[in-house]
């Protein structure tokens, strides 16, 4: 029997490649100089989701993701690499949203996509690396979670069976579906775009992505082939409160932006003997720094 | 994230020649397949911006995931179990990911599940992985002798064979035997009629098989009996799934480790033939080799660049004398030779893409319909400089690889000679590609024809007319002068009138055609992209020039006498 998954995906700036200009003068994030990236963990995520389709004939994988029109190209490449579709969440009144905000607005999304047997997404995203939003989302949806997945065995007579990773070592689960599961980023690599997908779906846009002067190319293959159509919802379109959405629903507030400069502390010197060995080994394990 | 295809433009500019709007067209048929196919390309800015995304896929893929494993993959290399091969773990991990990413059966027709692209996009990816690890090149590239099976076989072998291949499964070519290497002619690998089973039966041994226990394997063998020359040999398909094929050893190499190289026992392997009986070596594994010689040439380029990319880095880097010894001329020298005879190389590599794609699109479309009187002579042009620009691209090619592997671990230092860096795998694989597929020595067998016969001069006199950039105008007057003594060089040995004369000089003559074809090539570039090429078509042509002139001074001091001297 086929399951409904729903893939959680963030577009990120590329924080691991940081060049010169990445930081304003103003000491904020140069968004402009940093590439626009599907966010590693979730690509993580939706491997484990094709993963499930490819175990289950009849399985659904729709990516889920909140941002600006140009968002839209996590919904892409999902698509390149084997998802059904995809939902562009997208609005002003969405915008300035912390991890409380956006896990309102994509829990609405998803009560309005029909509830899933699966929703999964990566732990957390590599710009605020909060881990919150997964969580969260299950949390107003009601439902079950299992955080730091690395992998997902097998999914039979309504459970599913899960390996995470805990303090030490690696723990195996099992949960009864409907479920949200989080990803960690040393689970299984996403498969590579797939060149017929790449071909097929290539002109997939948004209702907001096309040129405002209805310049669009080839625009009758939008009405031949609806799947490059990508669903675009506003507030409204997910019955959103407008008082729980973007800023407004945002409790959090930036305070101040310090600079953190690692200092070396005091240096300690150890002869090789056994002695001062057993100290260090002993040291090392109550700081919990091995072990 | 590195991605050999967009890390360097001058692929890209390879791609977006004018001669790919011809090749879109017929290769499309008009564009017939838009609405039944959903991959299908609407127009011609389709198709190329399709070939563009594709090797974007291809270029990540080789510089991630095979990039990654080539290190492992060198050290670890194929397992011999039994009687099969077990695939480095690198080597089955950068298949899996190609096969997920859809990179199999790329020329194939679509109706087998195939992409539909030319040669020349396809070589392009080959030339992307190859740089990477060019032994798992090998494994990922036979899947082109579908080509062959595709142009010989029959319908019914098209609809059972190709489908697999586009899904992935892969090929060998299984021609050379003990005593049957660069003459093929000998081979002795026996095919017998069974009446029973209604089937043919292979038995006998083949030796240095690439990827030898791949799932479909083209096979040479002898169909009738009592014959001892080429015309007694026929193609067979041998499907794994059947078995009856064994792997008796892998090789121990000095490169290309992620290549499994087999001596293959066949004991009364069921088999089928391919196209007509007796036509195996004269007509089919030419064409299979003519496929496999482009690859190679593919592979040369591919590794060249990667030679090319450490060896800037490390003379970059590296500090002595107070300063990064790229500012050094001695070292700069090296390097620019190097980038020139890349660029030249590669141009010459995809110039005789275009030719093989558009011939063999008519091909294809002949036998479809009747070609017109155009058509027809469109495709005899196409087809003879196909012919006469192979074995120039894959000889000389394959012996730049060398070079640049040798000048790429010079620049290096002591460095170079450590197990250190990737430059002394670069080194060793580049190794074969002069060797296999036909040793440079054949390629020039196969290209002095074209010396003697006129064809190689009267392009480079077309190529004199083409319109070049005004700053580049006494570069053509060099080449003009080049194309001069090339032809008096051959005038003083076509005088001589002597065989072995002119297989003593063969490779002189050959090497200043293809120098002086090479230089109009980069001048074409240049003019178009001066950028990219204004550097390396100078010092091409300075190369180049010297070149001729040495080979020339060699073949006007030969006479027929002096033969005696080299036997």
């Amino acid at each position: 029997m086929g399951l409904k998954i729903v893939v959680l995906a963030k577009q990120v700036p590329d924080t691991r490649n940081v060049g010169k200009d990445a930081m304003t003068p103003e000491g904020t994030v140069n968004r402009a100089a940093l590439p626009a990236i599907f966010n590693p963990e979730d690509l993580n995520a939706l491997e484990q989701a094709l993963r499930l389709k490819d175990q289950h004939p009849g399985t659904t994988v729709h990516i889920l993701t909140m941002g600006p029109p140009r968002a839209t190209d996590v919904i892409r490449d999902g698509l390149y690499r084997g998802a059904d579709g995809g939902v562009l969440l997208t609005d002003r009144a969405f915008a300035g949203a912390d991890t409380l905000a956006t896990s309102y607005a994509l829990s609405q999304a998803i009560k309005k996509m029909g509830m899933p047997d699966i929703v999964i997404g990566g732990r957390q995203a590599i710009d605020g690396d909060t881990a919150q939003v997964g969580p969260q989302v299950a949390q107003k949806l009601g439902l079950n979670q299992v955080t730091y997945v690395t992998c997902v065995e097998k999914v039979h007579d309504g459970k599913i069976n899960l390996l995470r990773h805990i303090d030490g070592g690696m723990e195996r689960v099992e949960a009864p579906l409907p479920i949200l599961l989080t990803v960690n980023g040393n689970a299984a690599p996403c498969r590579p775009r797939n060149a017929k997908l790449v071909m097929k779906y290539k002109r997939a846009m948004a209702p907001l992505e096309r040129p405002a002067d209805g310049t669009l190319p080839h625009a009758e293959e939008y009405d031949k082939k609806p799947y490059l159509n990508v669903t675009q919802w506003s507030v409204a379109d997910v019955d959103g409160d407008l008082q729980q959405c973007g800023l407004a629903g945002s409790p959090t507030k930036v305070k101040a932006v310090q600079n953190i400069v690692f200092k070396a502390k005091e240096s300690k010197r150890l002869t090789g003997s056994d002695a001062d060995v057993e100290d260090l080994i002993k040291e090392l394990l109550d700081s919990h720094t091995i072990g | 994230m590195a991605n050999n295809y967009t890390d360097h433009e001058e692929l890209r500019f390879e791609l977006n020649h004018p001669l790919m709007k011809r090749i879109v067209e017929l290769k499309e048929r008009g564009f017939s397949e838009k609405d039944t196919c959903d991959y299908a390309p609407l127009d011609f800015d389709d198709a190329m911006d399709n070939y563009d995304r594709v090797l974007d896929i291809t270029g990540e893929l080789a510089g991630t995931v095979i990039a990654d494993n080539a290190e492992g993959v060198d050290l670890e290399g194929p397992h011999h179990v039994g009687d099969r091969v077990n695939y480095a773990s690198g080597t089955a991990a950068n298949l899996d990911a190609m096969v997920k990413a859809g990179l199999n059966g790329m020329t194939m027709p679509r109706r087998y599940g195939g992409l539909n692209f030319p040669i020349t996009p396809y070589t392009m990816c080959a030339e992307l992985v190859a740089a990477s690890d060019a032994g798992f090149g090998n494994i990922w590239s036979l899947q082109d002798c579908i080509e062959t099976l595709y142009e010989f076989g029959n319908d019914d072998q098209h609809a059972r064979f190709i489908p697999r291949i586009c899904k992935g499964e892969t090929m060998s070519m299984d021609l050379t035997e003990p005593d049957a290497g660069s003459d093929l002619q000998s081979v002795m690998l026996k095919a017998t009629y069974d009446e029973a089973e209604d089937c043919w039966r292979l038995n006998g041994v083949k030796r240095f098989i690439t990827n030898g226990d791949a799932d479909l394997h083209l096979v040479l063998a002898r169909s009738e009996e009592g014959t001892t020359d080429g015309r007694g040999l026929s193609m067979f398909i041998y499907d794994k799934r059947d078995g009856g094929v064994n792997v008796r050893r892998i090789e121990n190499k000095l490169g290309i480790h992620g290549s499994p190289t087999c001596e293959l026992v066949y004991k009364n392997a069921k088999a089928e033939l391919c196209g007509s009986r007796r036509m195996g070596l004269i007509k089919y594994v030419m064409a299979l080799m003519n496929g496999a010689r482009l690859g190679i040439a593919a592979q040369s380029v591919g590794i060249s660049q990667a030679c090319y990319n450490e060896a800037l880095a490390y003379a970059t880097d590296r500090q002595q004398f107070g300063k990064p010894i790229v500012q050094f001329p001695a070292v700069a020298d090296m390097l620019a030779t190097m980038k020139a005879k890349l660029d030249a190389g590669r141009a010459l590599l995809y110039q005789t893409a275009r030719c093989v794609d558009i011939y063999k699109c008519l091909d294809d479309i002949a036998r479809e319909r009747k070609l017109t009187p155009e058509e027809r002579a469109e495709q005899k042009l196409y087809a003879k400089m196909a012919d006469s620009l192979t074995p120039l691209a894959k000889g000389m090619n394959s012996e730049y690889c060398n070079q640049n592997a040798y000048d790429g671990l010079q620049v290096h230092g002591g460095s170079g000679f450590m197990l250190d860096y990737p430059i002394q795998r670069y080194y060793r694989d580049a190794r074969i590609t002069s060797i296999y597929e036909g040793t440079t020595q054949l390629q020039v067998v196969a290209a002095i024809r074209y010396v003697t016969n006129g064809a190689y001069l009267q392009l480079m006199r077309e190529y004199e007319q083409q319109a070049v950039a005004d700053d580049l105008k006494p570069l053509q007057q060099r080449a003009k002068a080049m194309a001069d003594k090339f032809e008096e060089a051959v005038a003083h040995v076509k005088e001589a009138a002597d065989q072995s004369l002119l297989d003593l000089c063969a490779r002189h003559l050959v090497e200043m055609a293809a120098e002086t074809i090479m230089l109009h090539l980069l001048q074409y570039n240049a003019t178009q992209r001066p950028d990219l090429f204004s550097k390396s078509v100078r010092v091409y042509a300075n190369l180049a020039e010297a070149d001729v002139a040495k080979h020339h001074t060699f073949v006007m001091q030969l006479t027929p006498d002096s033969v005696q001297h080299y036997m």
